[in-house]
């Protein structure tokens, strides 16, 4: 750390926490940035003359005459064109062994975008898995996350979205996540020759947790560069965010405040709105959608992590084995996609919103058959055509291995339906049954 | 010469003061940061120490910034100009904001500095006016926008000179009252309010009697909100809150809609932005957006700011209700609010009550609730508020302090059931758990009864008898299997499933079905209580569900079609073909028998249960 003219140094630090360290200093501003002892830190209260830093690596070490040196800044990041293809750690350091990238200096977590400046959401985002396409259908400005256990290859299909969306730019804000899922995922870019439309910020287990915190601003302050600059669609996959909020935790319980639900901060909410909300469709062409991980804790939605993160975004995708064709598949009943109103039957064919519905309700009735089946009662002729058809509706068009386009799904969805029932227990409209309808 | 502090301290929205003055709770000031202002409202007095909520991101801010108090409350302005805006929190005109980013300490005019309103006096020199009175118009849009009074006025004034018909801005003089002590008040259009304050400028609020027309059959067929009533939907997420109110400010009968976006997905506002201004209201042939104000405080804009923004939504309701009107206040979500409140709570270290909320939680909602209702005003005229808050309960689960608060503060409980989310029956407001307690007022029921058919009140209670019994039959059909019940369980169940399927079920995103008229669910549900009123012949339980579904099925292409138009009845006599095929005749005396047969079981549960 060279230090330069006019920044402030003090050598007499007052008190030192596991997370944070209090000096006596002047003319300190909120949130600016400092180095203890080389550490990057973050001012998070003024009393006073008393300033109060949230040192990101960790106190451990650090003497009571070490030196601080306040930037007279908030945190920043350099923007350019060159960060294609690199990977970064969360202060934005180059952690690929290449030269740091210069260019503009922009401040980490700046404003909200004017909510009437918005564009509503119009283009569809085909990733090809039926599942997404036909039940959850992306669109370009959204957020959602995936809800999964630790054990469900979620990494797998993030990057599988990630590189069959036509996205002009993809950025991955790597929050926790261990080496050898950061291999795996430098290893499916570079395979896919994608490299180029790649930016990353990675925070390993390997770093200091509260690192974390800076990484989904870095991630979204470069998405809007391009975004906003560059008028691009830019794709941001966050992983995974329950660790990010681990995170808030241990600084909130560092500083004294008193935890809310499941010893999360009060501010949870805002906190995750904050970064999710960073989705937006621009007037001009450009926009920023986030995909992002949430883990679970044995599928419980109901901690304060993934039910505060339904709230914010804009639906959810689960995971889920099928054990009747032995395939993962993408859950139809718990999965969600709020702004597929958007495209489905627009940009979609027609028909499109009146078959998802129809293919989930007969699913339904089919699991209920199913539960009847387990309870050993007889089933009706209903129910064994229902069992049937939800085998072929899983492995036809659920299972994350499909890789076809919107259309063909429709088509294929039809064929299911035609094959195993009656046109009264579809219960669609007419008009479209009567141009659709491939049964009896 | 107005109080000055300095900042001496900084944690996150909060910042503490030094004053070198008098200052007071929730007074408003403005900090100076290198040149920009933020605006903070004072929470917490301490000797010379305040500590003021930022409605601003007070990063950069340092010791030693100066802050100029303004002595007033948060307010907002009132006039003409505010149908079809889209205010922030704090009434900052969001069109008005240059850039696709919001800027830091930028505050806009909420109203038309330039426009000028064509202006039509209602009094004359010398009458007598009060808080309230109208004392001319202007038409604003297609709404003749009464010119009041300020609400504050006390006792009775005197009209000392008022302006000639013509063309004026909001801000030029309108008239001079004198008041009893003789003080003279210079009225503009403008009238500026604290919103913490009710607006109460009306004679008498009688408890509300008339229904509320929602378009939402759910609500208005079985558990109806009255006008100037309240109302909650709490739901996990994805259970269609959002969709729900947002049927509701696209169908209801009101006159003006508020819209408050309260800590919530930017993106639902901007879905409003873009289709208010092309749906027509069929009712009136006008565009929704003329008939509504929108408060976008969106989840990512500052937590203080979203506090206030309930609040200012509900006296702008207030304003127009004083002039008469229907308004129809809607607050999504009620809970980000609460959280707001709970974040500053925590800021300023106050013990914490459950979940960390503060203690007054329940109180603060009482209060903002008790602001909605039915009003007459003292020129004899009445306007309403009725609310509908939506509640985000953690996980899901209602017994959380939010959720449980509001359940006591307000009359209408709509509980949106994950369970019928998931297997998409829409919307998914659950029959059995949801309640108006205004269906139980015999004002209410006397409504409803002269308005639509005399046994009305009788027939919605029969129904839910049905959709209860349906219920405890589908259990038993679970617990028992199919063919271990009687073949009568199947056909209550499925009675049930037409209840459901063709009245409760209702698709939100088709141009027919998505808003109903009172008249269209009263002849649909005589239709379906005709058909749950029959007894049928099956010979056993295998038939029954395909029956069923062959009826639900042409019950639902009726309500995709044009009410009573050529294919509806076309439709509609299929149906009672298909009933015909299957339902018994009785005879008089079969049905007294069936009846006295069922008294008789019913004599023995009863012993039973004893």
């Amino acid at each position: 750390m060279n230090t330069k003219a006019f920044q402030k140094i003090y050598t007499k630090i007052e008190n030192i926490t596991k997370a944070t360290c209090t000096i006596h200093a002047e003319g300190v501003a909120n949130e600016e940035m400092a180095y203890v002892d080389g550490r990057p830190a973050q001012v998070v209260k003024i009393k006073g003359q008393q300033v109060t830093l949230q040192v990101f690596p960790g106190t451990a070490g650090i003497k009571t005459n070490s030196e601080v040196v306040f930037t007279g800044k908030a945190p920043t990041i350099k923007l350019s064109d060159d960060l294609r293809g690199r990977f970064f750690n969360a202060y934005g350091d180059p952690i690929d062994g290449g030269a740091p990238v210069d260019g503009e200096e922009v401040e980490i977590g700046g404003p909200s975008v004017n909510p009437v400046r918005r564009e509503q959401p119009s283009q569809f985002i085909p990733t090809g898995i039926a599942g997404i396409d036909l039940n959850n259908t992306l669109v370009t400005g959204q957020k959602i996350p995936f809800f999964a256990d630790p054990d469900q290859p979620f990494n797998q299909v993030m990057a599988d979205v990630a590189l069959r969306a036509e996205a002009d730019m993809i950025i991955l804000g790597g929050m926790g996540m261990s080496n050898d899922d950061y291999l795996y995922y430098k290893a499916r870019f570079d395979n896919a020759g994608a490299l180029d439309r790649i930016i990353s910020f990675i925070n390993t287990t390997d770093d200091a947790p509260v690192e974390r915190l800076l990484v989904p601003d870095m991630a979204l302050t470069t998405a809007e560069y391009f975004a906003v600059g560059k008028k691009m669609k830019v794709l941001v996959l966050l992983t995974d965010v329950t660790l990010y909020a681990d995170a808030l935790a241990i600084v909130s319980n560092r500083m004294d405040q008193i935890p809310s639900k499941d010893s999360m901060p009060g501010s949870l909410y805002s906190d995750l709105a904050k970064i999710y909300e960073k989705a937006v469709q621009f007037p001009d062409g450009g926009s920023i959608t986030i995909i992002a991980v949430t883990t679970l804790s044995g599928g419980d939605i109901t901690h304060a992590i993934p039910d505060n993160t339904g709230y914010i975004t804009e639906g959810q995708l689960y995971l889920r084995r099928d054990t009747d064709i032995g395939k993962v598949i993408v859950d139809p009943f718990r999965s969600l996609s709020r702004l597929k109103q958007l495209v489905i039957g627009k940009v979609t064919r027609e028909d499109h919103p009146q078959v998802m519905n129809t293919c989930v309700r007969l699913y339904a009735d089919a699991a209920n058959a199913k539960t009847k089946q387990e309870n050993g009662f007889d089933l009706t002729d209903y129910d064994e055509r229902c069992i049937s058809y939800a085998s072929d509706y899983a492995r036809e068009l659920l299972a994350i291995d499909i890789d076809v386009n919107a259309t063909k799904m429709l088509d294929t969805a039809w064929d299911i339906l035609g094959k195993y029932f009656k046109p009264e227990e579809v219960g669609m409209k007419q008009s479209l049954m009567d141009t659709y309808w491939k049964g009896n | 010469m107005s109080t000055k502090g300095k900042v001496v301290g900084v944690v996150a929205n909060m910042v503490t003061l030094k004053v070198d003055g008098p200052v007071g709770q929730n007074e408003i000031c403005y900090i100076d940061l290198k040149g920009v202002k933020l605006m903070a409202e004072v929470i917490k007095i301490t000797g010379d120490t305040v500590a003021v909520q930022v409605f601003e991101s007070t990063r950069g801010l340092y010791v030693g910034c100066e802050a100029t108090f303004e002595d007033r409350m948060l307010e907002v302005t009132l006039g003409p100009g505010m149908l079809t805006k889209i205010y922030d929190g704090l009434q900052n005109d969001l069109e008005k904001m240059e850039g696709v980013f919001l800027t830091r300490g930028e505050y806009t005019y909420p109203l038309n500095a330039d426009q000028k309103w064509e202006f039509k006096p209602l009094v004359a020199g010398g009458d007598e006016v009060e808080a309230g009175t109208w004392i001319g118009e202007v038409l604003e849009g297609w709404l003749p926008h009464r010119i009041m009074v300020p609400f504050d006025l006390k006792g009775t004034a005197k009209i000392t000179s008022i302006v000639a018909a013509g063309a004026y801005l909001s801000k030029d003089t309108m008239a001079v009252i004198t008041t009893a002590d003789g003080e003279e008040i210079t009225l503009t259009m403008e009238i500026h309010w604290p919103v913490k304050k009710e607006i109460r400028a009306y004679k008498h609020k009688p408890r509300p009697f008339k229904l509320f027309e929602t378009g939402v059959r759910t609500l208005d067929t079985l558990n109806p909100i009255a006008e100037g009533g309240t109302g909650f939907t709490p739901g996990p997420f994805g259970a269609g809150k959002t969709v729900l109110q947002h049927a509701l400010a696209k169908n209801a009968e009101a006159d003006i809609i508020v819209m408050v976006a309260c800590g919530e997905r930017a993106n639902e506002v901007v879905e409003i932005f873009h289709e208010f201004p092309e749906l027509i209201d069929p009712r009136t042939g006008r565009t929704l957006m003329e008939r509504t104000v929108i408060i976008a405080n969106t989840s990512n804009m500052p937590v203080a700011a979203r506090e206030a923004s309930v609040y200012t939504g509900m006296t702008i309701a207030e304003y127009y209700r004083s002039m008469g009107l229907k308004v129809l206040l809607l607050a999504d979500s009620t809970s980000r609010w609460a959280q707001a409140l709970r974040e500053m709570s925590n800021r300023m270290e106050e013990l914490p009550g459950q979940d960390a909320f503060p203690m007054d939680l329940s109180a603060i909602i009482a209060n903002f609730y008790a602001r909605a209702g039915f009003v007459e005003l003292n020129n004899g005229s009445t306007g309403s508020i009725t609310f509908l808050g939506a509640v985000s309960p953690a996980g899901g689960n209602l017994k959380e302090p939010v959720t449980e608060a509001t359940q006591k503060a307000a009359r209408c409980f709509y509980s949106l059931d994950q369970g019928r989310a998931d297997s998409k029956r829409y919307p998914s407001i659950h029959p059995l758990d949801s309640y108006s307690k205004y269906a139980e007022y015999p004002e209410v029921m006397e409504y409803l009864n002269t308005r639509l058919q005399p046994n009305w009140s009788e027939m919605i209670v029969e129904m839910k008898d049905i959709l209860l019994r349906g219920k405890e039959a589908k259990d038993q059909i679970n617990i028992l299997g199919d063919d271990s019940v009687p073949v009568e369980y199947h056909v209550i169940y499925n009675k049930a499933e037409v209840i459901d399927s063709s009245i409760l079920q209702q698709d939100a995103f088709d141009s027919i079905d998505s808003s109903c008229p009172i008249e269209r669910q009263q002849y649909m549900t005589n239709i379906v209580m005709d058909i749950c009123g029959h007894s049928f012949d099956f010979s056993g339980y295998e038939e029954i569900g395909g029956y069923f579904r062959k009826i639900n099925n042409v019950i639902r292409q009726m309500n995709y079609q044009l009410f009573q138009s050529d294919k509806f009845n076309e439709l509609e006599k299929e149906l009672q073909a298909l009933v015909a095929e299957k339902k018994i005749d009785l005879t008089a005396a079969e049905k007294r028998a069936d009846e006295l047969l069922e008294l008789a079981e019913e004599r023995a549960g009863e012993r039973v249960a004893q």
